[in-house]
């Protein structure tokens, strides 16, 4: 039986098994591939997308779950073509390096900032620890952060 | 010798020094034009094998490096778009073909690693952009009938007599006809505007929205994904499967065929595939290794240190001299586990095996060994092989080797099945499957002489070969000593009149392999340890020891342990219960001082609140990238001192996952600054050299604060020790 699904604003149908983790229905059915497989057992949050807003791992995430609720991942962060400001703010601080976390990296920081627009290290930290960087860019990202809290400006500026 | 090795070309020196190859601009061969070409569709002039320039501006570096992290796309195109005088902006990379115009000079084959990519490559890719330039030039000069001489370039533009200016795309197919000189005019590096000015990545932008493609994104018409259930002991195979039927009739289940690394399932999605890899009924043979344990190797490596081993470098009597002061022998013995490289993506390759030729698709980086190996596999020639390079999510050593054991897999899973096939490894694949840096003891005898030096230093080493059975060996194994074992311990900095390195090699069914810095992962943490333990036992500074003992020698390490000194505040006040640990090393030709400033926490684990790094890479081509790369390595150094540990227990893997394998987060992150030596020499590679330092700084940081010794790695131990 097909399971709907909205995704970054658009309706699906799905025929999958219902128990399936939403990321391999939003990697193998729907073609986002975005979102990352890392460890399959939310360790990692590489697999990190919203649902209604949320930060939640696609991995553990039997996809029945999510049937009927706003999923976002990181091909539905920006408005259409423009960049959301933590995307900017990523390639202002020339975050990444190997690249594979960061879209995960996003979608955490991105549900931050929605419930705590001006978060502290300490905030960024707690919110942040679910998401490994195995290139360790770690630093950078909460910089980003905090330029994207800044609305974009470099700090000090 | 297999055909493999026959098909290998020479390698030379992995590691920087000792290479006498002349930087001769490899030619656009026919395969190279070919592959450029065909690369997306578009048209656009080849100007020498690594660079496409199309006629609306962009300028396309073909990259012979893969991109995994290392940010070798943007520091590369930077060198090209220099000599080219282009704006770095117009920069697009892709990855190369399989083609010899794309060898590593070092290597003679292609191939990414041991740091070289930078040393490598930089003269081939500063004539590259030259050539380029002069073409361009010259076409700009047929186009107008005026003298070359009476023209110049600005920034992507060739600029005539009366202002006349010409694009580069608008003149690149003109240029393409021009044949590229032999030895064009480089720049004098006093005039560089690109190469040592902070870059952005050029890739940045595909990597923030999730369109970037690495090889698990990789989809293709009718491809099937298979998941491997693989045997739980090293050297074990599959006697049978009982459900087979049963899995066949699972949803989307097509197959479960027997392949070299185990039982492999293919179905039309990942996780049709993995549900019935997980409830595949395999009866295993374990095989020759089901006893195997990590304290019985530590034991069995122990005993073997205290023999004598096969002799590496040995320099005056060490021998003779510790024996005669016995009563005086300061010794060590360090031991360092298994670790694996877990990157972020998990390995996983694509093929596609027709009739008479086969596709293949992975973030790979030893391509011309891994071209051979699937032609040899297939009985093919190795041009019948069709080698797709894709961005890889890190790799730190693992995606290169020389079996090429995970793009193996996808094609013996995809051999007769017509369509394409991708493998993925499951995270627990990844943690269990081997290739790990090799468990490692070493043992240290020394005496102390005048000025509390060490007079006398024999250090015997116990641990894996990497390069043995490999492409590798001929060149860097020289009577049983694979070099890079003893990488550091022999040749050391240190004015030490007396020394003497053994080695010993124990063969065993768990596969070793380079990882991020090869055997300096743990000849530093042994050397450089052991160094302070001798300074305390001197009662001296450890900063001040080392500049002694570096009295006369190379002055680039001087000058980095300097800065480092300096710019940490060494042996100024810290904060009440902190305290300072150093370390230096050399490695890949490139220069690191690192200084931890830790605190004691619960169990005598070291905190680490700060790190003060030192580099000296020649010119510093990206300094941003520098700064990444060696914050990057000083986390991946200390996610394995404090926590890496692969524990072999009845011949099984303990670890298995994050949860046990455990990485450092974002909450443990000590503040990192990054110093650069400003520096005319040539450049060489920042990928690894961080990481050999960062183990022993914070040894030598625990050492200072509490006075013992760190005997074993890691600090903090997730799992029971047996």
């Amino acid at each position: 039986m097909a399971i709907k699904l909205n995704v970054n604003g658009r309706d699906h149908a799905v025929d999958v098994d219902p128990e399936t983790p939403l990321l391999w229905v939003l990697r193998d059915a729907l073609g986002l591939t975005g979102t990352k497989f890392g460890c399959g057992i939310a360790q990692c949050g590489a697999c990190t997308v919203q649902v209604d807003g949320e930060a939640k791992r696609s991995c553990v995430t039997p996809v029945r779950l999510v049937a009927g609720r706003a999923v976002t991942t990181v091909e539905g962060l920006g408005a259409g073509d423009s960049l959301h400001p933590l995307q900017q703010a990523w390639l202002d601080e020339d975050v990444v390096q190997c690249g594979y976390c960061q879209t995960g990296q996003l979608m955490s920081a991105a549900a931050l900032l929605r419930s705590n627009p001006a978060p502290s290290d300490q905030e960024i930290d707690l919110a942040m620890s679910g998401n490994i960087c195995r290139c360790g860019a770690y630093d950078r990202i909460r910089k980003a952060i905090h330029r994207a809290a800044r609305g974009g400006r470099k700090e000090g500026a | 010798m297999n055909a493999t090795r026959r098909r290998f070309l020479k390698v030379s020196a992995l590691a920087g020094g000792g290479f006498a190859l002349g930087f001769s601009l490899p030619r656009l061969t026919r395969a190279a034009a070919a592959a450029q070409d065909g690369a997306d569709g578009e048209d656009g002039a080849a100007l020498t094998a690594f660079l496409r320039v199309h006629a609306d501006g962009r300028i396309v570096f073909v990259s012979p490096n893969v991109e995994m992290g290392q940010g070798v796309f943007t520091s590369h195109s930077m060198i090209v778009a220099e000599e080219l005088d282009a704006d770095i902006e117009r920069f697009e990379a892709q990855h190369s073909p399989v083609d010899e115009a794309y060898n590593n000079p070092f290597f003679g084959a292609m191939g990414t690693g041991g740091s070289t990519s930078t040393p490598a490559f930089w003269m081939p890719l500063r004539r590259a952009g030259a050539a380029a330039r002069a073409m361009l030039l010259a076409a700009a000069a047929a186009r107008w009938g005026v003298p070359v001489d009476r023209l110049r370039t600005d920034r992507g533009r060739v600029i005539g007599p009366g202002g006349a200016a010409l694009t580069y795309g608008e003149l690149a197919t003109e240029a393409a006809r021009q044949s590229p000189p032999e030895a064009p005019a480089l720049k004098d590096p006093s005039k560089f505007r690109i190469i040592g000015k902070s870059t952005r990545r050029i890739e940045g932008p595909e990597k923030v929205t999730g369109r970037a493609k690495f090889g698990l994104d990789l989809k293709l018409p009718g491809m099937l994904t298979a998941v491997v259930a693989r045997p739980p002991v090293f050297g074990g195979s599959s006697r049978a499967v009982r459900n087979e039927s049963d899995i066949l009739a699972m949803p989307g289940v097509r197959k479960v065929k027997r392949i070299p690394s185990g039982i492999a399932v293919l179905a039309e999605s990942y996780w049709q595939a993995k549900r019935a890899c997980d409830r595949l009924d395999v009866d295993w043979d374990q095989g020759p290794n089901r006893d195997l344990s990590s304290d019985g190797l530590y034991q069995r490596y122990e005993a073997l240190a205290r023999t004598p081993g096969l002799v590496a470098e040995d320099h005056g009597q060490a021998e003779s001299r510790l024996q005669s002061r016995a009563g005086e022998v300061i010794e060590a013995t360090f031991f360092m586990p298994y670790l694996a490289h877990a990157p972020m993506e998990p390995l996983n390759a694509t093929a596609h095996v027709r009739d008479g030729e086969a596709e293949v698709w992975a973030g790979t980086y030893l391509q011309t060994v891994d071209r051979a190996n699937v032609a040899d596999r297939l009985g093919l020639k190795p041009e019948q092989v069709q080698l797709h390079t894709l961005l890889a999510g890190g790799a730190f050593g693992r995606r290169a080797n020389t079996k090429s054991d995970f793009i193996m897999d996808a094609v013996e899973a995809a051999l007769g099945e017509g369509v394409p096939v991708k493998v993925v490894w499951t995270r627990e694949d990844d943690i269990r499957g081997g290739m790990y840096r090799p468990l490692a003891v070493h043992r240290i005898e020394a005496t102390l002489g005048e000025g509390g030096r060490p007079e006398a230093w024999r250090q015997r080493v116990v641990t894996q070969s990497i390069l043995a059975g490999t492409p590798f060996e001929s060149a860097m194994v020289h009577d049983g000593v694979d070099e890079t074992s003893v990488e550091g311990a022999a040749e050391m900095p240190y004015a030490v009149p007396h020394r003497r390195i053994e080695l010993h090699s124990p063969q065993l069914g768990v596969t070793p392999l380079w990882w991020r810095s090869v055997g300096h992962t743990h000849t530093a943490f042994a050397g450089e340890h052991f160094l302070d333990i001798l300074a305390r036992a001197a009662k001296q500074d450890p900063v001040e020891y080392r500049r002694k003992l570096l009295d006369g020698g190379d002055p680039r390490l001087l000058g980095v342990l300097n800065l480092a000194a300096e710019t940490a505040g060494w042996g100024k006040r810290l904060p009440e219960g902190h305290a300072h640990g150093v370390a230096l090393r050399k490695s890949f030709s490139s220069y690191v001082c690192e200084i931890f400033e830790c605190s004691l926490g619960p169990d005598g684990i070291p905190v680490t609140h700060r790190v003060t790094c030192a580099v000296d890479v020649g010119i510093a081509v990206n300094p941003w990238n520098i700064e990444q790369q060696v914050q990057g390595a000083v986390v991946y150094g200390l996610t394995a001192a404090l926590y890496g540990a692969i524990d072999f227990e009845g011949g099984r893997v303990r670890q298995s996952n994050f949860h046990d394998y455990r990485m450092l987060r974002m909450h443990e992150l000590p503040r990192i600054d990054v110093h650069i030596v400003t520096s005319s020499e040539p450049p060489t590679g920042i990928g690894e050299p961080g990481v050999p330092p960062v183990a022993p700084a914070l040894a030598n940081a625990k050492l200072a604060l509490s006075g013992e010794p760190t005997y074993r790695l890691p600090f903090v131990r997730t799992t029971r020790r047996a």
